[in-house]
Formats: C-alpha cells, structure tokens, sequence
C-alpha cells in the first residue's frame, strides 16, 4: 500500500508538471495578450512605452524558458500569482470558487448517483421488458442532450415560466453579503446542480445496468438461483455485493465530466463557481487565473480517481489480499 | 423390475424431453435450435446414475431443464415426475436448493465476493446454518479458517469440497453434480466421486453429468450414455466389461472401446451438430450396423435386459 500511494504521489507530480508545462506553452502560443488584459479598457490611455514597461517589469521581455522556470519557482512557493480580472491572488479566488463549485458539483454527483443506479438496477433486473427499455430510451435521449440546451430549457420552465427558482447568481442580487442565508444558497444552487445531475444520470444508470446484466449472466447467479435463491434476495446478496464496486469507482472516476458539466452548467446560470472564473480568465486574458484553474482542475481529477483506485484496493478481497493467499483471520 | 434395488419407485423420471432455443437471426427472423432431442433418465434414492455422452449432447442443459434455470428463450417439452408428481416451473421453484441440488463444475459458480462459509450456509435450510456449515466442513477435511476464505483463495482440492458441501449442507433428497471432475488430479477426482458415493450410500439419489467413464464406472450404480441430445442406452455399470459385448447400442460399446485400457479404438466420423440432425436414428450414419429402416425411422426407447436401449437391432 505504502509503495502504491509513493507511485501514485509520484505520478501526480509528474502529471502536473506535464499538464503546467504544456498549458503554460499553448498560453504562449495563444493570441491572449497579459499586458492588453491588465491594461483593459485604459487601452486608450497607455503609450507604447508604458506598455514595454510594463512588459518589462512583468518579466515579459524575456526568453521562454527563463519566464517558464521563474512561474514554475513561483508556483513551487505556492504563489500562483494575482488574478488581474478579480485583482486578487489566484489562490484566494480559486478557493472561494472552488467551495462554489464543489456544492454544486457534490450536489449533482449524490443525485445522479442515486437516481442513475436505482434506475440502472431496475432496467438490469427487468432486462428485456418495457421497464428496462423504457429506461434505456430516456437514459440514451439525456445522454445526447447537450448540457447548455437542457439548462436553458431547465430555465425557461421552472425559473421564467413556474417562477420557483431564481434565474441566475449563487446569492440573492441586491443582499449585502452577510445578510445572505444558507437556504438562499441552496435555492440559487438548485436548478443548475439538477441540470448538471440529470445528464450525469444517464451514464450511471447505462453503467450500472450494463455491469448488472453482466453479473447476472453469470455463472454464479445462475448457481445462486439453482440453490433457490430469487428476485430481491437474489440482487442483495448477489447482484448488488458485485455491482456496488465498480459502480462506486466509475462514480469516483467521472471527476472529470463533473467538471467539465460544471463549467458549462455555471456558465448558463451565471453560477459563480470555479468553472465560470475559468471562462472569464480565458476570454479576458487573466494568464495567472487560467493557469492556477488548470493545474487545480488536474489536481481535483487525480484524486477522483485516486478515490477509485483506493476504493477496490480497501474493498474489492481479490486486491485487498493479493499476495497472501493463505489468510486466515 | 425383478431386483429388489430396482423396486424402489424412482424419485426422478425424466421422459421424452426436449429442449430448444428460440434465437434472433437479423432482424426479425426466428430460429429454433434443438438442444435435447429425446431424453428419457431416472434415479431413484440412493442409487448413483452417471450420465455420460460427449460435449454438446444435452447433458449440462438436462441438469438445468430439471432444475428450470434455463434461459428464458429455451422451450422444454416432455415429462418430468419428482417423488410421484409432475415438476412443473413452480414446483421447480420451490424445490431448487431444497429437496434438489446442484454441484457445479467449477469455483467460477461461487460469488467471488462472499466468503464460502456463508454460501455453504445459505444452503442449509434447517436453522443453524453456521452449525450445520462448521459439521461439513469438518467432514470434508476444511480447516477452521476456510469458511472465512473467499473463492479465489481456495486450491483445486478445497474447491472441490467447497462445492460438494454446497449441496450436501441441504436436506437435498436429490443430488446433480454437473461435471464435478473436469480436468483434476486423480486424487481429487477420486476424493470427489467418493463424496459423491457417501451422499447417496445415506439415501440421496445422485445424479454425475461426466464425460469421464472411467471414473462413472468407478462409482456408478447405473450408467446413461447420451448422443447428440437424446438417450441412446442405459445400463447397470456390471453391463460394462469384457469387448462390451453386454451392451445394447452400438454407441456404448464404441465408447468402451475407445477406452484406453479396452483397446483404444476409436469410432470414425463425429456427433451429428444440431442444426443438422439425421430423419432417422441419430447414430445411424456413424453405425457400422445401420439398415435403411435405421435412416428412415428413429427407434424408440425401449427396455431390454435390465437396461433400456433405442436400437433397431439390439437384442
């Protein structure tokens, strides 16, 4: 286990030298302009001269790799720099959204995970019918329905036309800050976790009902069921003992479609999560922003599926007790 | 049925089964695929009849057809009286795992997540699971600690006891063990079929699907050899020795002397496939006795010294 989690510790550091390197190059390569982006709309204003100086003090004038090791130090320290469009360091902003973000995500993650796998259970179990394709017409019409288009249309109906939820924002417009309560919050982070949660749902419940099907063809539910055993007894000893685990850690490996939903679904509903922060410091220019959303979005993925190679280490007995195959407790 | 041993009114009569499948083949079209043609076996408590035949006969989808755990495109037709009444689906359900029980031919039929303690237990009908779990295992020779042992930790040999005591933890008053032996070492095979025997030396019926004769006669009371799908002959196991020529069906004798210690004679040609199957008797295009009457009509199943035969010829 200890040699497990060093290889894993070590292949995160690479990955994320690799995922720094590679993003700081296509920046470099990119039309994005830091000095244009600082400078915003005193563009008028400044001279060529100020703007070479502020090139120059910015380190902007040097090579490449001079300017790729020095972000690289800085990063090393943890200072991943100020974000220009919120004029505060990118560590603080990145936290405040992430906390955003991670509500809604939590939130999406917990309800396509229960309602895909209820689903996907019922379609497995009553493979062939109605039941089962009825399921598998609505999972395969969510999972081609694009997440921006089922946001607006989650908008148009429950926020503009039944008028239960508000339109956009994370808090009330209008609030001072420390007047804003805990239930506005999970009000305004409703309808944009639910649109996030209802696409997420269909790959869970195709999943789970694929790995069912599988597990019920097997050898040894068919022994279950020559021994007797039937229908709900026959899923909870069986069925569900085989499917909880590789169900769990496709959960835990979707990290990264979460987060991608994330950036779409805070992008319809004006949700200002992480996502949104990494949109507006793409398209106004903020270089230190998009670079600290990259490198914490590797971060967040990795230990997704970290969580997922953990779990069938801790749980699954094959890998638990590999290598003792005499263990007798 | 002069023998006392014969008098004993059978607890399983398997007669005139049929099993097909309904298959799908592009779009819309449907094909019917004939799997058991005509099986006729029986067992009676604590007796051992081995069912030999080869691969593709029908011999596993017989042990599912009385179980009904058959997928759910198969068709079963023919008649099958358990104890004196007809085993219907539901009666199935009722007895499976209790008065019926199944010894598969492999570790791959336990859960691969469970301790096997637990699935012995869930066998045992009879309060105690735990009790009655710890008194097979002792028997059978499992240490204390296997029972919290999961499949993938267990050795060919445990297995294989694992399995037996699956189906002897019940009140099974019948036994079916599905190709218990494949491929195993001597010792275990020996040690199995010796499980086996106990089971119904205590008043079980013992039902052993093997393809392995040798080890059939070593135990059997009663041998049915199977051929592509349907009963061809049974007979007491005494009816095997010398060239066979106690024998009824041209079938059985070739098998027994294509044993390796009867002269290693080989039967040319191969088991008819089932999409294929001959109009007439199913052996008749193999057998170096057929008449034209054998292509054109199949026999039917019909007793004969102590035995019972489908053979035009035998006498």
């Amino acid at each position: 286990m200890l040699l497990f989690l060093t290889g894993r510790i070590l292949r995160l550091l690479t990955l994320l030298a690799a995922v720094s390197v590679l993003s700081f190059l296509l920046l470099e390569a990119s039309p994005i302009d830091p000095v244009r982006a600082y400078v915003g709309a005193d563009m008028l204003k400044v001279g060529p001269e100020q703007w070479a100086k502020i090139a120059e003090y910015w380190g902007l004038d040097r090579p490449l790799p001079e300017r790729l090791a020095r972000w690289s130090m800085a990063v090393l320290r943890g200072d991943l720099g100020v974000s220009m469009i919120f004029r505060r360091p990118v560590l603080d902003v990145i936290g405040e959204r992430f906390l955003a973000s991670l509500a809604l995500m939590l939130t999406a993650w917990t309800f396509s995970g229960i309602f895909g796998f209820a689903l996907g259970t019922l379609a497995g179990m009553k493979q062939g019918t109605w039941t089962d394709r009825l399921i598998k017409w609505y999972c395969l019409t969510l999972a081609s329905t694009p997440l921006f288009w089922l946001g607006l249309l989650m908008l148009l109906t429950f926020a503009v036309w039944l008028g239960w939820f508000p339109v956009g924002l994370g808090v009330p417009a209008g609030v001072p800050a420390h007047e804003v309560t805990l239930a506005d919050r999970v009000h305004h982070l409703l309808l944009p976790a639910l649109t996030l949660g209802i696409t997420g749902v269909a790959g869970v419940a195709l999943h789970t009902r694929q790995k069912l099907v599988e597990v019920l063809q097997s050898d040894y539910v068919l022994f279950a069921r020559a021994r007797g055993e039937s229908g709900l007894q026959l899923f909870r000893r069986h069925g569900l003992r085989n499917i909880a685990l590789p169900v769990t850690t496709l959960q835990f490996a979707s990290f990264s479609e979460l987060f991608g939903g994330s950036v779409l679904a805070e992008q319809v509903f004006s949700y200002p999560g992480l996502g949104q922060a990494a949109v507006q410091a793409g398209l106004r220019g903020d270089v230190p922003l998009l670079l600290g959303v990259v490198i914490f979005s590797a971060i967040f993925v990795f230990s997704g599926n970290l969580a997922a190679e953990l779990l069938y280490r801790l749980i699954d007995p094959r890998l638990r007790l590999k290598g003792d195959p005499c263990e007798q407790r | 049925m002069l023998m006392t041993k014969e008098a004993v009114r059978p607890l399983l009569e398997v007669s005139g089964l049929s099993v097909s499948f309904t298959q799908y083949t592009g779009g819309l079209r449907q094909k019917t695929i004939q799997a058991i043609v005509d099986l006729s076996v029986s067992v009676r408590p604590g007796e051992m009849l081995a069912i030999v035949g080869g691969s593709g006969s029908g011999k596993s989808l017989l042990a599912h057809a009385i179980l009904g755990i058959l997928p759910g495109n198969a068709c079963v037709d023919g008649r099958m009286i358990y104890a004196g009444e007809h085993l219907t689906p539901v009666r199935q359900a009722t007895l499976r795992g209790r008065e019926i029980a199944l010894i598969p031919q492999s570790v791959n039929f336990l859960d691969p997540l469970m301790r096997v303690g637990a699935q012995v237990r869930s066998s045992s009908l009879n309060g105690n699971g735990a009790a009655v779990q710890r008194e097979i295992f002792s028997r059978y020779h499992l240490a204390a600690g296997t029972e919290q042992l999961f499949p993938f930790q267990l050795s060919g040999g445990m297995a294989r006891r694992v399995l037996v005591a699956t189906a002897a933890a019940g009140n099974a008053r019948l036994i079916i063990a599905d190709e218990p032996t494949p491929g195993l070492h001597s010792a275990i095979v020996r040690e199995t079929l010796a499980h086996l025997r106990e089971l119904s030396t205590a008043g079980r019926a013992v039902m052993l699907i093997t393809h392995d004769i040798t080890a059939a006669l070593e135990t059997a009371d009663r041998i049915a050899v199977f051929y592509a799908g349907s009963t061809v002959e049974t007979a007491p196991v005494s009816d095997f020795c010398g060239e066979g020529e106690l024998l009824r069906h041209p079938y059985s004798k070739a098998l027994w002397r294509a044993l390796p210690q009867n002269g290693f004679r080989p039967l040319s040609g191969s088991q008819p496939s089932v999409d294929d199957l001959p109009q007439g008797c199913l052996f008749a295009p193999r057998c170096p006795f057929a008449s034209p009457d054998c292509a054109a009509v199949q026999p039917e199943l019909r007793p004969l010294r102590g035995g019972e035969t489908r053979c035009h010829h035998a006498a």
